[in-house]
């Protein structure tokens, strides 16, 4: 299994060198949304709450590097800026979710309440942008999180993603991750065995949130724009939740599978169906996958593939 | 009752609506001592373990344990001061392995997972799943499932062990075993409340029985007292029996 990723990584990081310009750019999107998806693993695929609001945190950090940036300071410390100030924001709703006791649906809709209220602010409020948004303008320096070559933003896409899987893996080994795949299961238990529940679940929305703040930044300066509703709006959040949920919620590489599956699949037949005017028919596609997943492998992929491989 | 008072419920009330859950209810519990809380069905037992484990507030009265009021604590606090359940529907972690099930308990006082791996199977092995171990919760029988519940609330190393009845659907051979278990464990000095309507069982094991129905405290004292009570018969069997019954 070692040799098996260590392979992987070498394949990964020499990759660039053959590929198409084309190629890259679908492979830096398969590594950010693994990325993104792994922050949300941690909340909503370890612990099991399952936030649909993601969207937002990625919003608040893109928002604040880009603006951040108009005042001349650059994105590589205006990130985690707004890495911190989604972790505030998911503190809150954690806070208020967790608090409250809102378990499954109604954490579900919390959690889009907020990134609606979220869109809805940006849309409204001109001083970030308003309706049109912000847009960056490109000056290509490195030190202001700006390339000329679009393999610069494969390697940073691949190490945000090793970045949130380092976390993954080192969560998941220590008590604090033992303890959310129980809470996962029973909060109930768990309080009656001494475990803080509150506590350990408000812990992962903030180490989430703030993840998926970093990579707010990525998108902003990756496409030198930021619009409300596509950084903010459901059809991101919903991006995020799917690649886990197909590749398997709560296990390390669930994500990063899901995201090599799912990516592809969305960018083709985006273009595919696009150049014949079916916009949107990449969420068919989506669709029929993650019916699939549900009836077949309602564990998702990997999972699913790890029994095929140790049978013998 | 000479040993230092553990738990000390006093005046503890609970309404649910228009149900009297709990009334007026005041008992103790000493250092080691086995104590059998027994009664018809609804008549509040669980409620009293539920206040007592701080997963309800009660309306009124106190419950102090090892002397500290445990009024506002949240259930795992109050876990964490040395007070263990059980449930009588048992909740394990279905998908978690047997040995995980029991982990999440040893985490609580040893943060190190290794360490607490070691405590976790150690009470497997003293409960006699240590074949299990591996396996995940769900495949287990309902004997197991009970010896597992018990091994949990052990694993966070407990003063007092509430347990809501271990015994409830078992044959008698695994009944016995559970018995023999639960004196095992008190002989190491660890206190137990237990609800039990497997009468053999309570008698062979409670020092004192406290006697509940309709949410109120009919009796309490020695098992072989306590049996021989009109009061109690009257609450199991129904005054008109006890009326028919000759003199």
């Amino acid at each position: 299994m070692k040799w098996a990723m260590a392979v992987a990584l070498a394949v990964l990081l020499a990759l660039p060198a053959v590929l198409s310009g084309y190629a890259v750019t679908i492979f830096v999107l398969i590594f950010f949304y693994a990325f993104l998806s792994q922050a949300w693993n941690i909340v909503g695929g370890y612990a099991g709450q399952l936030s649909a609001g993601h969207a937002a945190f990625v919003g608040v950090g893109g928002y604040t590097a880009a603006l951040l940036f108009e005042r001349g300071i650059t994105p590589w410390i205006g990130m985690f800026v707004g890495g911190a100030l989604a972790a505030v924001l998911g503190a809150i709703v954690g806070y208020l979710g967790f608090r409250f006791g809102l378990r499954g649906f109604y954490f579900v809709l919390l959690t889009v309440a907020f990134a609606e209220i979220c869109r809805i602010l940006a849309t409204n409020v001109d001083a970030v942008g308003g309706a049109v948004g912000l847009y960056i303008t490109f000056t290509g320096d490195p030190r202001q999180f700006q390339f000329q070559d679009q393999r610069a933003y494969y390697y940073i896409a691949l190490a945000l993603m090793l970045l949130a899987t380092g976390v993954a893996a080192l969560i998941e080994r220590r008590r604090f991750g033992i303890y959310l795949t129980a809470i996962r299961e029973d909060e109930t238990a768990c309080e009656a065995l001494g475990v803080d529940v509150f506590r350990y679940k408000l812990l992962a929305m903030v180490v989430s949130s703030f993840l998926a703040g970093l990579g707010g930044t990525f998108y902003a300066f990756q496409n030198f724009s930021l619009q409300p509703g596509a950084v903010f709006g459901i059809p991101l959040s919903v991006e995020i939740v799917i690649r886990p949920i197909i590749g398997g919620a709560g296990t390390l590489l669930g994500p990063i599978l899901g995201s090599f599956i799912l990516t592809p699949l969305g960018e083709v037949s985006r273009s595919y169906f696009g150049q014949s005017g079916l916009h949107g028919a990449h969420l068919i596609v989506y669709g029929v996958l993650l019916i699939s997943v549900v009836l077949f492998m309602p564990q998702g992929a990997y999972p699913f593939l790890r029994r095929l491989l140790k049978r013998p | 009752m000479t040993a230092p008072v553990l738990l000390d419920v006093s005046g503890l009330s609970k309404r649910f609506g228009g149900l009297q859950a709990v009334k007026d209810l005041s008992f103790t519990v000493g250092e080691g001592e086995i104590v059998a809380l027994i009664g018809p069905n609804g008549a509040g037992k669980t409620t009293a373990f539920a206040l007592a484990s701080g997963f309800l507030t009660a309306d009124a009265g106190t419950v102090r344990f090892a002397g500290r009021d445990l009024r506002g604590l949240a259930p795992h606090q109050v876990n964490a001061l040395g007070l263990a359940r059980t449930f009588q529907i048992m909740r394990p972690f279905p998908r978690l392995t047997v040995v995980r099930n029991v982990m999440i308990a040893t985490l609580g006082r040893h943060a190190d997972p290794r360490e607490a791996e070691r405590r976790a199977r150690a009470v497997l092995e003293e409960l006699g799943l240590a074949a299990k171990a591996d396996l995940p919760a769900a495949g287990l029988t309902l004997a197991e499932r009970k010896r597992l519940e018990l091994a949990r609330a052990l694993g966070t190393e407990p003063r007092l062990l509430l347990l809501d009845e271990v015994m409830s659907g078992l044959t008698e051979a695994e009944t016995e075993r559970i018995v023999e278990l639960v004196r095992a464990i008190n002989r190491r000095g660890i206190a137990i409340l237990l609800i039990e309507h497997v009468m053999r069982a309570v008698m062979s094991l409670a020092q004192r029985i406290v006697v509940l129905n309709y949410g109120e405290k009919i009796a309490e004292g020695r098992p072989e007292t306590v049996a021989g009570d009109p009061r109690v018969i009257e609450a199991y069997l129904g005054d008109e029996e006890v009326a028919r019954a000759p003199a």
